[in-house]
């Protein structure tokens, strides 16, 4: 049992404490700040040295952007990605979102026009609300299968294809729920406009 | 809302729970001093670590000395990070040659981290250098983690010693949390986040050269995100490497990594009920205790997914509902990989814990939406709550559960053998008024002044008020998610820094000082009219309390806030 003896008072005293507390503080962030960080970098790129290094896409010997980040696309040969609110779009040293409330004009106006604008280029399709409103991060490198499916008509006509191997290029693209069950199905943008290249040449 | 949305929610509740009882036999054994099967790796760095800071190990502490320890520890490591950010242009691990950080923004941010909120006034990317993000924000989400837990164990130290002047002792429990715990999960887990696609480099920023106009480079921050990642979670902590935190595709890449990160969040605070149970002999009320928590939390998740899955009423010609192959819903500041059930799930479990992590945008939910963080965290931090805060959080409201019942049959109220007093209730009550006397009296502040105040607002009408009101009840809950449209200036940093340290640490205060009285107590026998903690009655008592206590509190800012911004928009009203 605990006695109520304990001898602990002058083992305690302030002066003991400060000290304690700064010696305790540099040796613990020495241990937890650098030697852990870096020994984690290190293991990573001996195991996974490319997700380790962002997933990076190289094509010609060069970087052409991240697998895992979205990059602007604005003509018609092309799948375009979400709106960006990052920075002044896509701006990946500038993540996060418009942090628009619901209740804001502006954001019911933007989306609106976007909208109005979409619906003259698929009219018979209800615009996919991915493909109008911004992401969390203004980076997301994903659309929804429907938003890529909204985008064929154009891109079709644009690069001279059928829409039926267009459409076909999405559906090979579609990622599913990750183990059946998680997230959402989702296409990856860069990836699939990578294969749209390939595809027209 | 989909079958695979709830879907994703049952699973999500099987495996917590299924971690609840190996993860609190494992924390129990690790802070009552027992061996583990980690000994032989860490024992030796345990003695060395004493040896080094000339720690007594044997050497016990009352609850003053074990507070002054607590305190002189967060201060000191704050001070290292405030040294380290105001100086980081001369130091190493910075390849982008980011400037020092100004003042009222390092003692933000430094206050931030040593709280366990990690509120961020700052875009990461573009302000912390690697030096900063790892041996001055990333240790504090280890330490605060370390701190939370171990004045929990105090606590149920205190509940279960008898006549003991003594509550343990605050280097040795610290030293254990951190070695036995934190530290070797982060280490599996942040190699499990690379896998997934998390970067672990000390590269500069990435130049690249989009694929459509490969002149418009695209500079792609980079860093040691997945070891910073891990520990961000699992003590929830909540601080992003980068700017859009979890919702950004480099620290949150695929479901599977937003899975583990949610389940991260209270994995330890579950398995701390556990722990409660077996370090006081009551199994039945670490179960009941765990019970109130997962009402609450799934009556949050039901309301949070509820609302954002709905279609936003004024906009028209756009797919808003769920399909097979698009969610619908809500999602302006959603990412398409985690759709509407797992932004939803991931929002109500950062508010229930004190994480503050997002993979979505708070801002820009729908009123009843944002009303449920914002209600999480104002409830006091205590659905599962933050590591270890989640714990003592939760029974502070337990004493007062047991206060309310003995009042009832008009006895003096026991709670596990121990007779609560007057000195018990008072402390209880000085930890549960602290909290909505910080929010409310800063929020009142800024809202009345248009410059200091209502200038840094993103969004207008009632919207604006929940921005304000969210920033300080989400500094003094320690959590650090925002409505982040709300931008910083001087007078926030200030205000906010002193919001999140009195939130933190004069709340603990209360906590160990009836970690000291229960402690000294004798133990009584129960008795035909002890009210038993282990029944479903005692969780219905504790939800109520929880509920009771947190509306009337702050009932009035709500109506002000999200809910009236709620009936406005759905008629018509925009700002």
């Amino acid at each position: 049992m605990h006695s109520a003896t304990h001898p602990a008072a002058s083992a305690h005293s302030e002066h003991s404490v400060w000290l304690t507390s700064i010696r305790f503080t540099l040796v613990t962030t020495v241990l937890l700040g650098l030697a852990y960080p870096i020994a984690i970098t290190g293991i990573a790129h001996l195991i996974f040295p490319r997700k380790a290094a962002g997933s990076l896409i190289h094509q010609n010997g060069q970087v052409i952007g991240s697998e895992l980040l979205a990059q602007s696309f604005t003509t018609d040969r092309y799948f375009h990605p979400r709106p960006s609110a990052a920075g002044n779009g896509y701006d990946a040293t500038s993540s996060g979102g418009s942090n628009l409330a619901q209740s804001n004009k502006a954001l019911v106006d933007r989306i609106q026009g976007s909208i109005n604008t979409l619906a003259t280029e698929n009219p018979s399709t209800p615009v996919p609300i991915d493909l109008v409103t911004t992401s969390g991060s203004g980076l997301d490198p994903d659309i929804t299968p429907d938003a890529a499916y909204f985008q064929v008509p154009r891109i079709a006509k644009a690069r001279k294809l059928s829409e039926t191997s267009v459409h076909q290029l999405v559906d090979a693209h579609i990622t599913p729920r990750q183990l059946g069950v998680l997230g959402e199905p989702r296409v990856n943008v860069l990836r699939l406009n990578l294969d749209l290249d390939k595809l027209s040449k | 809302m989909s079958v695979n949305g709830w879907l994703q929610f049952a699973i999500y509740c099987v495996v917590l729970l299924a971690t609840v009882r190996p993860v609190g036999i494992y924390m129990a054994r690790v802070l009552e001093g027992e061996r583990t099967w980690l000994d032989p790796i860490f024992r030796p760095i345990e003695r060395l670590l004493y040896k080094l800071c000339g720690v007594n190990a044997k050497a016990e502490m009352n609850w003053r000395q074990y507070a002054f320890a607590m305190l002189g520890f967060s201060a000191v490591s704050m001070l290292l990070t405030y040294a380290i950010e105001r100086l980081q242009a001369f130091l190493p691990f910075n390849p982008q040659h980011l400037p020092n950080v100004a003042t009222d923004l390092a003692w933000n941010t430094a206050a931030s981290f040593t709280t366990n909120t990690n509120w961020q006034f700052y875009t990461p990317e573009t302000t912390m250098s690697y030096l900063t993000e790892m041996a001055g924000l990333a240790i504090h989400n280890f330490f605060s983690a370390a701190v939370g837990i171990v004045v929990a164990v105090a606590l149920v130290r205190g509940i279960k010693r008898t006549s003991s002047a003594t509550i343990g002792n605050f280097w040795v429990d610290t030293t254990r949390s951190l070695l036995y715990i934190l530290l070797p999960a982060s280490i599996i887990y942040a190699l499990l986040l690379v896998a997934q696609g998390v970067p672990q480099n000390f590269h500069a920023y990435t130049v690249a050269h989009p694929l459509e106009q490969p002149t418009q480079i695209q500079t792609i921050g980079q860093g040691p995100v997945a070891s910073q990642e891990s520990i961000k979670m699992l003590g929830t902590n909540g601080g992003g490497f980068f700017n859009a935190n979890s919702a950004h595709p480099y620290e949150n890449p695929t479901p599977f990594s937003n899975f583990i990160q949610i389940l991260s969040i209270f994995i330890i605070p579950a398995g701390l009920t556990y722990t409660l149970g077996r370090m006081t002999g009551s199994q039945g009320h670490g179960w009941a205790v765990l019970a109130a928590m997962f009402v609450l939390f799934a009556a949050g998740f039901t309301a949070l997914y509820w609302a954002e899955a709905h279609p936003h009423p004024l906009i028209h010609g756009a797919q808003q509902t769920a399909t097979s192959t698009a969610p619908g819903g809500n999602m302006e500041g959603k990412e398409v990989r985690n759709g509407i059930a797992e932004s939803a799930l991931f929002a109500t479990i950062t508010t229930d814990a004190s994480c503050g992590a997002v993979n979505g945008m708070h801002d820009s939910f729908t009123p009843l939406g944002g009303l449920v963080p914002l209600t999480n965290i104002m409830l006091g931090e205590v659905i599962f709550g933050g590591v270890g805060a989640g714990l003592y959080g939760i029974l502070i409201f337990v004493v007062q559960a047991v206060f309310i019942a003995g009042l009832m049959v008009g006895r003096t109220p026991e709670y596990l053998g121990k007779k609560i007093e007057s000195y018990d209730v008072k402390m209880s009550m000085l930890y549960v008024l602290i909290f909505p006397l910080v929010i409310l009296s800063l929020t009142a502040f800024f809202v009345l002044s248009p410059t200091i105040g209502l200038s840094s607002l993103a969004n207008q009408g009632p919207h604006g008020l929940t921005e304000i009101l969210y920033a300080f009840t989400s500094g003094a809950g320690n959590n650090g998610s925002a409505f982040a449209g709300l931008s910083p200036n001087w007078w926030y940093n200030i205000a906010m820094g002193w919001d999140m340290l009195i939130g933190r640490f004069l709340m603990m205060l209360p906590v160990l000082a009836l970690a000291g009285n229960l402690a000294q107590k004798k133990s009584v026998p129960p008795s035909p009219g002890t009210f038993p903690v282990d029944t479903p009655l005692f969780t219905v008592l504790l939800v109520g309390v929880v509920l009771i206590l947190g509306a009337l509190t702050f009932f009035p800012a709500l109506s002000l806030g999200p809910i009236l911004e709620h009936l406005l928009l759905q008629s018509g009203k925009l700002f």
